[in-house]
Order: structure tokens, then C-alpha cells, then sequence
């Protein structure tokens, strides 16, 4: 840009140049003025700022301007003169905090975003000891239709920040304002419980709610309980996502993996054997590289799309019922893993599925709602038993005193812990495809395949497409992450318009890394980059980087499966899809 | 055509219509038949006339008899006396308060005498329902003007000379507003009517699209013209069933008539206009939450900038006029904009039209120059205090405005001079206040109102409108304290300051100019628990002065929960723990030997 161009302005008495478009909020940052922020969210690595300004605490004076502005929406004009400290500014901040305490419920110490609260922190900058604001709060009672999101609008500070992520990011638009005035709060129309909407329940809105207006459900007592029950087996499995992220909760650097004191923690707690959902991610390939194959051989229903994720499968369900053909019927990993463990494991070690509880630890909170699906089960039991997030695993660690930085890395346990880096990577964006072009390619061309990082499909372009060269093949992929994305890669196939072989969909913007049940990035999309790297190294560190190289895997269906995409698999690993409503 | 030798008009307008000024047309058209006189004479129903507190309204032309608080049951004498006979019916002539004389003509009562009647010209003069009649008033002419010799930059520029400013409230030039959304790029453009009139007791909107629906028509495809928009939406309460109706069918005759469609006048300009409803909302008369509600969303304001101008309905430049600001366009296209110019102050020109409630003799819809007076409005044309009581203040802007008192009645009225003295011009309501009302309550009664409309947005207006109203709750109730008004005043300051839109921006004005003029009664509140007017229950103390009781039992008997005891020609007394405060023993009691309170 032409220095013309530039915008000079004056903060705190301090010349600036920023570029035209720049905010006021954005060019005092550029001379280390920090205004506080509330409802204010800026991740445009994925397409989200929210701008309703509602909160009104980076409020600043503006000289000329009859009242004060909100920094995060006022764009920089050259000849402005901003005071962000000034009595007027910093009044107007104070109270605009003071009365949103005022019409919160004071209950810091039991709530679940205590220490994660973004209110809670600003209050704690700003120093506020006292609200004189006196008055009715609003009291609604807590949502907890769902088993995998409660909402409590009491704590909604009207920030709006979920709303736009479900509406402008994932396009789902459950949520929206409800009410108007003091009553005012953000859930589905008609305040309808979130179990009759067509929620996906991605979490996303949990990922952005400053407050705990909206958190995932919690099972950690359940998991205890299970662990404490000498009458019970009690397994684990991890997914790939949680190792990258677990170590944030400890307070290591962002984008450690921690795979090794994590297993080492589980085996602490009390779990009878801890295994690994990467294991069930390179079973997965099994299914869906064979699926994939058998489409491309038999004239089948193109492009195959990915079914890992719950909460995308929750949008094609709701969303686009008559395209329930296309997504593979491959059953997620967490779910492949829990049907394996209760009948291959059951049978292997002689413990009756009756008395083998499932414990999944995923970066997600769609997967509590996967694991109660009805037609998840075999042979009656359900493939899942209970299923916690990141962050309430790493609670529970704390919970039993395990000090996790100083463990020792420990190994998962045989049988259905060994995994490939073709399964690690299924916990970012592009991941599940890559993997699958590993097996496919390898399958189809019956060569030995070199170089498994296929560049073309990594990064954090919401679409992303490319050809992948399968002998004289041209194998056509197309990546979404984020619903929005989906929508769009999904109207193209309606259309007809898309010509696409595979294609790999992931609800959460950055895949599983960014999942609901994630250690809360509040507002640092950094931080989902940085997880992003530490899956791939730890792809590189593999031995295995094939799923099909799994030897667990290859014994599985040597004395157990038969062929992959066979009849047993079929009864094992896969399931349909139902329409469903869309409210 | 039939020529009629006299025509009975009959105020159609919502507030005639509750008190059945419809059967009275209807008798009128029955009686007239009975006598065979329906072919000499013919009966019009017309818009409001403004002079609500009067009504129903019948004027008799070309006699120029103006009949007042006429009933279905008046209907045959009017006939039989006037129609027939010529002769006055004298009874349902309006008598001037001021001396008890009976008056004939409108133009003679002290309500009218000062009104110029620019925006309403066409109200209580033409059936709303009859584009001939439009026409016949000058209607579409300054449509056939602007399209056939006009272009639109001298079209703006004649908008900008006559300095029309926006009548809903804002007082934003009219001109610029036109100029700066012609200037931006755009293929597609709105023009917006905001009909959304929230403020209580204003009614100049729905009278002016009630009564003279046309204009608004007319004056919406000269903007659209200007500005390049070939749409117009008018953004009107569902609550307005009468004058939805009107728009209707006005807009089904402007469309037979050519005046809205393809080509109109013949030339390249095709221009339409579809009608949304909006449910009610104070807010959403503030423009982008009014853009917002016409999308099909909810009703809550953006920040600003963009603007509508740059980016509105659907993100293209839209205008949005309210109904007031429309109504002056045509006369100004005819008349000229130096002849609008003309009239009024120097920076506010032309009329406004107000809409004079409260305790005032008479109530109804004044449109009077710019630079009137408060006392003139009030005095002259209001007719008074009722009851011979004495004036207190007057609420000007609504809930968003503040209170002025008796040092300014002499005040010309204009958007700058109603700032300066801590209120605002607002849409036009005029609310008269008298000695008996308390200025903590009037504070409190307009938080309520705004605390309810706040659509929720942002924190200070959705939280702090509340709080300042719990604090007057308080404050009335007798729960005060001094603490209590320090906050008060440091949390109105705020809300006004950091509030995203006008609603919250402006809502605490009724607190801040009651605490500028009327601060002994906060403190009488607080601090002696004292509510000299009665007004709050909570603090009100009834007594009786057994100096002045002379035992006439008008108190006891005017009791609801029989609290006062005492004999025939003996004094009285209340038993404070019974009495349940309602006053009703003070109106009743003829001696003044009630203390209240």
C-alpha cells in the first residue's frame, strides 16, 4: 500500500499509521495499547470475526464523537484522536463489565468455566470489587435435553459469538438471539430444547462461548464410577486429536505431543488397558480405501465421502436427507473400536462384553452424542459406553493428583493399541483422505508407494481440492472442513457439478484439533495450527505410516474379520444413515 | 359525474373510528336516503382532523361547519337541522374553553388558528380511499413535475435549499441523505418508509398514512428517483390495521393509475412499492434495525458506519424517510423550496406536526412553523392546563427526550433549541404535565417503556435500562437512598454514552433532565420518603385537617376499603393501616380537608 494510503491517527497521544481498514482495537495493539475485549472474536484463518459489538467494553473515546466507540468495529480514520485510557473510556469499560456481573449468576467456584472464563478474567484485569447494580438476574433454567451440550442461559452475556459461528461459519442456524430486552438470551427459536433441533452438535459454540453458557455435558463421574466398579472391565481409547492438545491443560507449550505421559496418566487412573482410537483409524482405512475400491471397480455411487465425523453426519442427516447415499457406511474409528473391543477383544480374553466399559477420550462433544445412537450397538451392547472430552479427562487427571508433566512416557496396550501414522493424522483437516490415498494407492497400483505426505491436501484452506496420480488413474479429492464448507461441496454434488472421487468432510473448522471438547483456544487460532504441526511430526516419527502396514490390523482380520469390507466387517464396521428433521 | 351541492366529511381516522364515526357514516348515508338528499349531498370519509380530543369530527362544507363529539344518535338532527333546514344544531358546536363561546368554523378555534397544516394539508379534507380526490388536490403533479423537467441532481439539490430535515426523530438533512445514496454505486437501490412509529402518544405517522396515503406514495417514487432505487418498501406496524388498508388500496390505484409501475409519466423511471409489516418494536424505528426486521430478521441495530446509504437492505444503498418527511416533499416540489424555506427558524425549517397529549385541554395532532413556542402550543392552541391546574413541565421527544419546564415555555421549538435544553425533537410527542404529576414517577414510567423495548443487543441498554428503572423502583417505593442518585446519575451518563443505537443512547434523558429540574423531589423521595404529589403509593400518606373536615361523610363513602370512620357533622379520620393510598377520598372531599399526601 502507497504511503498516501496509509491512515494516521493519534492514539493515547502516540501517532499511528496503520493500512486503511484497519480497527481501532487493531492499531492501538501495533503500539502495545491493549484494549480489553469481550464479545469480540477475530479467527479469520477461518472465516469467522464477529462484529455485533455488543458487549461494549473496548469502548473508547474518539474526539468529535458524541458517544464513546466500540474499538472493535470502528475502523481507523486518518486525523481521528482515540483515547483508550481516558476517565470517560475507562468508566464506560468498568461499567459495562460491572452490569453484565450484575445479571450473572455468582458462582464462580462450581461453575464449569471457572479459570476459563472470559468474563471471570476481565473482571480479574479490570479489578472489579464491587457491583453496585443491584437487581433481578434472569434465572432460565439450564438446557440439558442433549447428552452432549448444555446450555445455561442464565450465564449467556449476549456476545453472540456462537450464533455466528453457527449460523455464518457452520450454517446451521440453531442458534439465534431469543427474547428481547433484559430477557434477551441466544438459543434455538422458540427456545426449543437443543435435543429437537437439528443441531450437529459440532461444539463449536462451546469452542467460542466466553462464558459457560454453553459446555459440553459431563461424564466424568460416570467414568469413575465405571473405574471404581470391580465388577467392570474398564478400557480407553484415545483419539488421535487429544495427544497434541492434552499437554495445554498442563500448562505445556502449545503443540507438544503428549501421547506418552498421557497413557502413562490413564494408566494412573485406573483404566484396565488404555488403547488407542488411531488404532480404529487405520481399521477405518481398511473399510473405507476398500469401500472407495469397490465403488471405483463396481460403477458405485461417486465421490465417497468420509463418515468420521459425527456432527457432519448429523448435517447430511438433517440437511441434505436425500444424499444419505454417498457418505461412506464405514462407522466412525471410536465406534469401529468399541465394536472390535466388545466381541475380537470379548472373545480374545475371555471377559464378557456385558462387563467391558468402553471410555472414549475425543477432542469432541458430538462423539457423546454418536456413542447413545440406537443403531451403534451389536449384539445389544452399545459399541460406547461413555464418552469425555479432552478437557474433562485432563480434569480428572488433576482430580487424582497425577502430576502430569514429570511422567514417564508410557505405551499403549497390545492387541488394539498399535497404530500407523496414516491414524494419527485423521485429527486434522485433510487427514483422513491422506490416509486413505496412502492404502488406496498402494492397493490399486499393487506398488510400493515412497513418499506418503501427499502436500497437496494438508493446510487450512476451508476447500480444498486436488489429483492425486494413481497409476494412470487421476484420482480426484476434494476437502472441507468447517459445515459451511460442506454445504457447499454438497450442493455442488446435489447440482451435479462436482466430479470429485473422494471427499473428506470434517464439521470443525481445522478437523478434530479444533474440536469442541479441545482445551479452549479463546480466540488463538495459533493454537490450532500449532496442533496441527505436532500431528504431523508425530505422523513422521511412525514406523508404520499405512494403515494396511498395522500388524494389529492385519491380525485383526486374519483370526478375526476375514476380509476387509466383508460380511463380518459389515455386520461390525458399518451402519446406515436416517433422514432426519430439520428444525 | 355527480355534483353534490354539500359535503358531509366524517374524520375516519382510528381514534373517530373507536367512537363510531363508521356508523355514523353509514347513518348519515341512510338518513340522507331516507330524505332522498343522497344525490345533492354527499358523505366523505375523511383523515383525521387532529382535533382527537373533539371527536368524532363532521365538517360541513361549503358551510364550513365543524361539528364536534358527534354520535350516531346526532345524525337525524344534523340532517333534518343543517341539511334541510340550514339551520346550526347548535349543541354539537365546539365551545371555546376560553370564553364559553360557541364556534363554527375550525379556522376560528384557538386550536387551529395557529396550525399550518403542510404535511396534514390533505387530512380531513379528502377521502383517503379516492385517488381522484389525491388528484384533484394537486396529487402526483410533483411526481409529473420532478420526472418531465427535473433531473435528479437539481431534484436533490431542491431538497437540500428547502432544508427538510427527517421528521421520525433524527433531524438528519433530508437532501444529504438523498445525495449520499444517489452518489453511491450501486445497480440496485432502496428507498425505505419507516411507518414504525413507536413513541407513546405519537400519532402523526398513521394519521398522515390514514388520511392522505398518497403522498407518502408520491413522495417515495420522487426519492426513489433521486437516488436511482426502482423500489420502495414501506416498513409499517401490523398494529396499523386501518392504515394498512389505506396504503393498500392507495397502491392499487397508483398502480392502475400508472403513477407506480413501468415508465411512469411516460418516462425511463419505473418505480414499485410493497408493504412489510413489522410487529411493534420501539427499536425498530432506529434504520438498520427497521433493515433488518424488513430482511426477516430480528429487530436489533448494527454499528454505523456503513450506513444504509453505503450498505442497507441487503447490503445495497438504501434510504429510509420516515412518513412526516415523505408528506412534505410534494408541497415542496410545487411550492418551491424557498417557499418551505420560508417557514420556520434558521436551521429547522418548515412545520412539525405534534401530537399534543396529557393534561392539556385539547388533545390531538398540531402542525405548527418551526419556532413555535411552547407556550403558543400549549396555551393557545392546547387550550391549557385541564382543570385549571397549574403547568409543570412538558415531555418533548418521548421516551428518548427530556422534560421542559416553565423557564422555557417560551422556547421556539427547533431540532437544535429542544438539544440545548437537554431534550429533543424526537417524532413530535408533546406530553403536558401538570402539578399533580411526580417527576420520579414520569422518569420511571418512561424506563419501563424503553427497558421493555430494548432489543437486547448490547450490554448497557439491555442491563443498564434495566437497573436505572430499578433504582426508580426503588426510589418510588421508598427504598432510596442518597447512594441510590449518585448511581443513578453515573449509570444514565453511561448508558447514553456507550449504548450502541439511539434507543439506548437517548433513553436515559427522562432520568437526567427530571434529576436537571426537578432534583428536590429525587431528594424528597430519598431522603423524607415524601412524594408531594401522591403519585407514588408507596409513599403516600392520606390525613384529614380536623380543622376543615366539616363532617360531610363524602370521604367515607368515596372509600373503596372503608378505612375512614367517623359520624355525620363529626371530623374524620383515615386508618393508615387500611388505607390502601388510591386518592379517591382526596377527590372526593370538597372542603380540601384531605392532606395528600
Amino acid at each position: 500500500m502507497s504511503e498516501n494510503k496509509r491512515i494516521k491517527l493519534t492514539i493515547n497521544g502516540q501517532k499511528v499509521q496503520v493500512e486503511a481498514g484497519t480497527t481501532i482495537l487493531e492499531a492501538a495493539r501495533t503500539i502495545g495499547v491493549n484494549i480489553p475485549t469481550l464479545c469480540h472474536l477475530d479467527l479469520k484463518d477461518i472465516g469467522l470475526v464477529n462484529q455485533v459489538a455488543s458487549c461494549r467494553v473496548c469502548v473508547v473515546e474518539v474526539e468529535g464523537r458524541r458517544s464513546l466507540m466500540p474499538a472493535c468495529v470502528t475502523e481507523a480514520v486518518t486525523g481521528m484522536v482515540v483515547h483508550t485510557d481516558s476517565k470517560r473510556a475507562i468508566r464506560g469499560r468498568r461499567m459495562a463489565v460491572e452490569l453484565l456481573l450484575s445479571d450473572h449468576p455468582n458462582e464462580c467456584f462450581t461453575c464449569p468455566k471457572n479459570l476459563e472464563c472470559d468474563l471471570q478474567k476481565l473482571a480479574a484485569d479490570l479489578g472489579i470489587r464491587e457491583i453496585r447494580w443491584d437487581g433481578e438476574k434472569r434465572g432460565y433454567a439450564k438446557d440439558v435435553s442433549s447428552n452432549a451440550i448444555v446450555k445455561d442461559p442464565s450465564k449467556c452475556i449476549m456476545c453472540r459469538r456462537c450464533e455466528t459461528v453457527c449460523n455464518e461459519v457452520q450454517t446451521c442456524g440453531i442458534l439465534s438471539a431469543v427474547n428481547r430486552g433484559f430477557s434477551s438470551f441466544v438459543g434455538p427459536a422458540f427456545n426449543l430444547p437443543m435435543s429437537e433441533t437439528s443441531c450437529t452438535f459440532c461444539g463449536q459454540c462451546v469452542a467460542v462461548c466466553p462464558t459457560a453458557a454453553l459446555t459440553e455435558v459431563n461424564y466424568t463421574s460416570d467414568v469413575w464410577d465405571a473405574i471404581h466398579d470391580p465388577k467392570k472391565h474398564v478400557i480407553v481409547q484415545t483419539a488421535p486429536a487429544v495427544r497434541v492438545a492434552i499437554g495445554e491443560m498442563f500448562g505445556m507449550e502449545v503443540g507438544t505431543s503428549a501421547t506418552g505421559k498421557m497413557v502413562s496418566a490413564l494408566k494412573k487412573m485406573g483404566f484396565d488397558k488404555v488403547f488407542d482410537t488411531d488404532f480404529a483409524a487405520d481399521l477405518t482405512i481398511m473399510e473405507e480405501a476398500s469401500e472407495l475400491v469397490h465403488r471405483l471397480e463396481h460403477n458405485g455411487t461417486l465421490p465417497i465421502l468420509t463418515s468420521c465425523c459425527p456432527a457432519w453426519v448429523n448435517f447430511i442427516e438433517h440437511q441434505f436427507p436425500n444424499m444419505l447415499d454417498i457418505p461412506s457406511t464405514c462407522k466412525s474409528p471410536q465406534i469401529m473400536f468399541g465394536a472390535i473391543a466388545k466381541t475380537y477383544y470379548a472373545e480374545k480374553t475371555g471377559i464378557h462384553p456385558k462387563d467391558i466399559v468402553v471410555v472414549s477420550v475425543m477432542p469432541c462433544v458430538a462423539k457423546k452424542y454418536e456413542a447413545s445412537r440406537d443403531e451403534l450397538t451389536n449384539e445389544g451392547y452399545a459399541n460406547v459406553d461413555i464418552v469425555v472430552t479432552t478437557r474433562e479427562i485432563s480434569l480428572m487427571m488433576k482430580e487424582a493428583g497425577i502430576d502430569f508433566g514429570n511422567l514417564e512416557d508410557g505405551e499403549f496396550d497390545r492387541m488394539l493399541g498399535e497404530s500407523t501414522g496414516a491414524g494419527v493424522i485423521f485429527g486434522t483437516t485433510g487427514g483422513v483422505i491422506e490416509a486413505a490415498t496412502r492404502t488406496a494407492y498402494e492397493w490399486l497400483t499393487g506398488e510400493n508407494l515412497e513418499n506418503v505426505e501427499f502436500t497437496q491436501l494438508r493446510g487450512m484452506k476451508g476447500i480444498r481440492e486436488a489429483a492425486v496420480m494413481i497409476g494412470d488413474m487421476e484420482l480426484k479429492i476434494g476437502i472441507a472442513h468447517g459445515l459451511g464448507n460442506a454445504r457447499k461441496l454438497l450442493e455442488d454434488i446435489r447440482d451435479g457439478k462436482s466430479s470429485y472421487h473422494a471427499i473428506e468432510i470434517m464439521a470443525c473448522p481445522g478437523g478434530c484439533i479444533a474440536g469442541g471438547g479441545q482445551p479452549y483456544h479463546h480466540g488463538d487460532f495459533d493454537i490450532i495450527k500449532k496442533r496441527q504441526e505436532a500431528i504431523y511430526d508425530e505422523d513422521r516419527k511412525m514406523a508404520r505410516r499405512k494403515s494396511h502396514e498395522n500388524p494389529e490390523i492385519i491380525a485383526l482380520y486374519e483370526d478375526y474379520l476375514g476380509k476387509p469390507y466383508g460380511k463380518m466387517a459389515h455386520d461390525l464396521l458399518h451402519t446406515e444413515y436416517t433422514e432426519k428433521e430439520r428444525i | 359525474m355527480t355534483k353534490y351541492r354539500m359535503h358531509i366529511l366524517v374524520c375516519g381516522g382510528t381514534g373517530c373510528r373507536a367512537s363510531e364515526s363508521d356508523v355514523i357514516i353509514e347513518r348519515f348515508r341512510e338518513v340522507l336516503a331516507e330524505n332522498k338528499y343522497d344525490q345533492e349531498v354527499q358523505v366523505v370519509q375523511t383523515g383525521c382532523f387532529g382535533f382527537c380530543e373533539q371527536g368524532p369530527i363532521v365538517k360541513i362544507h361549503p358551510d364550513n361547519v365543524f361539528y364536534v363529539r358527534v354520535t350516531p344518535g346526532d345524525v337525524r338532527e344534523i340532517v333534518e337541522e343543517h341539511v334541510i333546514k340550514g339551520r346550526r344544531v347548535s349543541r354539537l358546536l365546539f365551545t371555546d374553553p376560553a370564553d364559553n363561546e360557541k364556534v363554527e368554523e375550525s379556522r376560528k378555534m384557538g386550536f387551529y388558528k395557529k396550525q399550518l397544516r403542510i404535511a396534514l394539508r390533505n387530512c380531513g379534507l379528502i377521502d383517503p380511499e379516492q385517488i381522484e380526490e389525491y388528484i384533484a388536490n394537486e396529487g402526483y403533479m410533483a411526481l409529473g413535475k420532478v420526472l418531465t423537467e427535473m433531473t435528479r441532481d437539481e431534484l436533490i439539490s431542491a431538497i437540500k435549499i428547502s432544508g427538510l430535515r427527517g421528521r421520525g426523530g433524527g433531524g438528519f438533512p433530508t437532501g444529504l441523505k438523498w445525495e449520499f445514496t444517489k452518489a453511491v454505486k450501486g445497480d440496485e437501490k432502496y428507498i425505505l418508509c419507516n411507518a414504525d412509529e413507536g413513541d407513546p402518544g405519537a400519532f402523526m405517522d398513521r394519521s398522515i398514512l390514514e388520511g392522505d396515503p398518497h403522498s407518502v406514495l408520491e413522495a417515495m417514487a420522487i426519492g426513489g428517483y433521486a437516488i436511482g432505487a426502482g423500489k420502495g418498501i414501506i416498513y409499517i406496524r401490523a398494529e396499523y390495521p386501518l392504515a394498512i388498508e389505506r396504503l393498500n388500496i392507495a397502491i392499487g390505484q397508483a398502480r392502475e393509475f400508472g403513477f407506480l409501475g413501468e415508465n411512469i409519466f411516460g418516462s425511463d423511471f419505473s418505480f414499485d412499492i410493497e408493504i412489510k409489516y413489522g410487529a411493534g418494536a420501539f427499536v425498530c424505528g432506529e434504520e438498520t434495525a427497521l433493515i433488518h426486521s424488513v430482511e426477516g430478521g430480528r429487530g436489533e441495530p448494527r454499528n454505523k458506519p456503513p450506513f444504509p446509504s453505503q450498505s442497507g437492505y441487503w447490503g445495497k444503498p438504501s434510504c429510509v424517510n420516515n412518513v412526516e418527511t415523505f408528506a412534505n416533499i410534494p408541497p415542496i416540489i410545487l411550492k418551491g423550496p424557498d417557499w418551505f424555506a420560508s417557514i420556520g427558524t434558521d436551521k429547522s425549517k418548515g412545520t412539525k406536526v405534534f401530537a399534543l397529549a396529557g393534561k392539556v385541554n385539547n388533545v390531538g395532532l398540531v402542525e405548527v412553523p418551526m419556532g413555535t413556542t411552547f407556550r403558543e402550543i400549549i396555551f393557545d392552541i392546547g387550550g391549557g392546563i385541564k382543570d385549571g391546574k397549574a403547568f409543570k413541565a412538558v415531555q418533548t421527544g418521548g421516551p428518548s427526550g427530556g422534560v421542559i419546564t416553565a423557564e422555557n415555555l417560551d422556547t421556539a421549538i427547533d431540532y437544535d433549541s429542544l438539544q440545548e435544553i437537554g431534550s429533543m425533537m424526537g417524532s413530535g410527542g408533546l406530553i403536558v404535565m401538570d402539578e399533580d404529576n411526580c417527576m420520579v414517577n414520569i422518569a420511571k414510567f418512561y424506563l419501563n417503556f424503553t427497558q421493555d423495548e430494548s432489543c437486547g443487543r448490547c450490554t448497557p441498554c439491555r442491563v443498564g435500562t434495566k437497573r436505572i428503572y430499578e433504582i426508580l423502583e426503588r426510589i418510588t417505593e421508598g427504598k432510596g437512598e442518597m447512594e441510590d442518585l449518585t448511581n443513578l446519575k453515573e449509570l444514565c451518563e453511561m448508558v447514553k454514552d456507550c449504548s450502541l443505537c439511539g434507543l439506548g443512547q437517548t433513553a436515559p434523558n427522562p432520568v437526567l433532565s427530571t434529576m436537571k429540574y426537578f432534583y428536590d423531589e429525587y431528594e424528597a423521595h430519598v431522603k423524607d420518603k415524601y412524594c408531594k404529589t401522591g403519585s407514588c403509593k408507596d409513599l403516600a400518606r392520606y390525613s384529614i385537617d380536623p380543622v376543615k373536615c366539616i363532617g360531610c361523610t363524602a370521604c367515607a363513602r368515596a372509600c373503596p376499603v372503608d378505612c375512614i370512620s367517623g359520624k355525620v357533622k363529626e371530623v374524620h379520620v383515615i386508618d393508615q393501616e387500611k388505607c390502601i393510598k388510591c386518592g379517591a377520598c382526596y377527590e372526593a372531599c370538597k372542603f380540601d380537608a384531605v392532606i395528600k399526601p
